[in-house]
């Protein structure tokens, strides 16, 4: 089972820096605010922490956890999107001068 | 069923992460892709409620809320200006959830309400808890001196770090002991105490203008950490999600290392422009420095017919976007053509500067990297050149001596004028003097950005 993991972790590695090579620095203030998003994903693990009710420290840590993970993924999905829209090409009505690229 | 139905929504989500990160290197699809990736995240959640481990939601649902009523505010209302330090903030929150997932993992274990340990489940949270509480100050530090409570100048003693190694061979030993034996609950929580402390020492000593290598590598860490709960836990998503952000900060941390080419070790051992900058200041005084009024550098600006804009970190200090936007649109009304040259370590974060100038509307395809741009320099009228010092200080190409030397720069000084904005004559975050300023072909507009681009405008409206 842990191989299998291993394999995981690295052929993620490997799909992730493929695809993350090729963002352009244009964007690569979104794609860190992105990956903090995604990261939120520790939810996963905090919700159960906070849930399954094994011992009350484990509640109040799970609990504060699922905050912090809830902040990240609410906030930087957010903001990440915020930005996105910021991006926006000419508009090729408005100007003529613009080159084509 | 209910454990098909959790991991199903996983696999979805993993394939939507990556989907949207792939989107992410088209600025168009970009907001699609991510949105898609949003909705991933919301099957996760979903899918992790119907875990059969879940018995009592009331803590669970009181959490979500918090955390949104948290996070909204941080998503819609935190101006572009303070994105470097948002960004850190939250690398500590996401590293701090994982120090917790694991140390109540480690807790229910030691007291029998949880899963057993074996060695690789104690080796994955105890890096988990490591990585994880090292990230939550380091951030926290990165934060500080990004929002200036902290000095943002690197902050060094003597035998920094050897006391850094060996707080670092200390925690190591320590996880190794809980390893062996993971029943050793005070070396476990003095590890999380060390790490702590290791967090903070680590980033102190890194200045200002070397932020956006520590902000991605943190950012690194902070997946990394998050994996090794998915080790901890055996949960698949939260390993993929982890590796993925890991590779992300990782690649970004060597991209703006290359960019002031240093290495790694260099950035966060070296404390840059802490040691000894002096030597190089000192004949500054005598040098030429030509400075001009507004109203002659709009009249170069509003008869140039190619100009090109350098923004630097001064422009966000001065939150100075819209006039600089503004200033471009009224050159182009004259028949002039404005481009924008971004080196890659331009402000505080990777990215940082266009970000700025989409915020004001500048439109993205206005923006050069470095590479496509500086064979353009020597047919440009007029470079200029707004709060940006050492990206574009010539001695990285030519003097040898130099401390930046070898950098990649915009080749500014190859511009047919250049004017520079900035404040006053002091040195740029390495201490190095820049001879640009010097250079016949330079004029100097001295003050606050805003105010001069400001000023800039009216004069070239009335021209």
């Amino acid at each position: 089972m842990l191989f299998l993991e291993l394999y995981i972790f690295v052929l993620a590695g490997f799909v992730g820096y493929m695809v993350i090579t090729r963002v352009p620095p244009l964007l690569h203030t979104p794609l860190m605010s992105a990956t903090n998003a995604i990261s939120g994903i520790s939810l996963v693990g905090s919700l159960v922490a906070a849930g399954s009710h094994r011992s009350s420290v484990a509640t109040i840590l799970g609990f504060v956890a699922v905050v912090c993970a809830t902040t990240n993924i609410v906030g930087g999905f957010l903001i990440t999107d915020r930005m996105l829209k910021m991006f926006r090409r000419d508009d090729p009505k408005a100007k003529s001068s613009a080159e084509p690229k | 069923m209910r454990d098909t139905l959790t991991q199903l929504s996983y696999v979805l989500a993993a394939v939507l992460f990556i989907l949207g990160l792939r989107s992410l290197t088209r600025p168009d699809k970009a907001r699609q892709g991510m949105q898609l990736a949003a909705v991933g995240m919301l099957f996760a959640i979903c899918g992790t409620l119907i875990h059969h481990e879940i018995v009592d939601y009331r803590w669970i649902a009181g959490g979500l809320v918090l955390g949104a009523i948290i996070g909204y505010p941080l998503g819609m209302w935190v101006p572009t200006t303070a994105l470097p330090q948002r960004i850190a903030m939250s690398l500590s929150f996401g590293a701090l959830a994982s120090v917790l997932v694991g140390v109540s993992e480690y807790y229910n274990a030691l007291h029998g309400v949880g899963e057993t340990i074996g060695m690789a489940r104690m080796a994955a949270l105890g890096f988990e808890v490591l990585l994880g509480s090292l990230t939550v100050t380091g951030a926290l530090i990165a934060f500080g001196k990004l929002q200036e409570i902290l000095p943002g100048r690197p902050l060094t003693f003597p035998g920094q770090n050897i006391a850094n190694g060996l707080l670092f061979l200390i925690a190591f030993a320590l996880l190794v002991l809980v390893i062996i034996d993971p029943t050793r609950s005070t070396a476990f929580y003095s590890m999380i105490a060390l790490a702590t402390l290791l967090g903070v020492l680590m980033v102190i000593p890194i200045g200002g203008a070397d932020m956006p290598v520590v902000v991605a590598l943190l950012n690194s860490y902070c997946g990394l950490a998050a994996a090794a709960t998915g080790f901890a836990l055996g949960n698949s998503i939260l390993i993929i999600s982890g590796s993925l952000d890991g590779a992300s900060g990782f690649l970004l941390s060597i991209l703006m290392s290359k960019a002031m080419n240093r290495s790694f070790s260099n950035v966060l051992f070296g404390a840059f422009g802490g040691g000894a900058p002096a030597a190089a200041v000192g004949a500054g005084g005598a040098l030429p420095v030509r400075a001009i009024s507004a109203e002659d550098a709009a009249i170069q600006l509003a008869y140039a017919s190619r100009v090109i804009i350098v923004p630097g970190y001064g422009m966000a200090v001065a939150q100075a976007q819209h006039q600089v936007r503004e200033l471009a649109e009224l050159i182009e009304k004259r028949g002039g053509e404005v481009k924008y040259a971004i080196h890659p370590v331009a402000g505080r974060m990777p990215g940082h500067m266009n970000v700025l100038l989409a915020e004001a509307n500048v439109p993205y395809d206005r923006l050069y990297d470095m590479e496509e741009i500086n064979g353009e320099f020597p047919q440009t009228d007029v470079a200029l050149v707004i709060g940006a010092n050492d990206v574009v200080n010539p001695a990285a190409r030519e003097d040898k001596s130099s401390p930046i030397y070898g950098m990649p720069i915009l080749d500014v000084d190859k511009a047919k004028t250049v004017i520079v904005l900035k404040r006053g004559m002091a040195a740029g975050f390495a201490g190095i003097e820049n001879m640009l300023f010097h250079a016949p072909a330079t004029s100097m507009l001295f003050g606050d950005a805003k105010a001069s681009l400001s000023k800039l405008v009216s004069e070239v409206k009335a021209a």
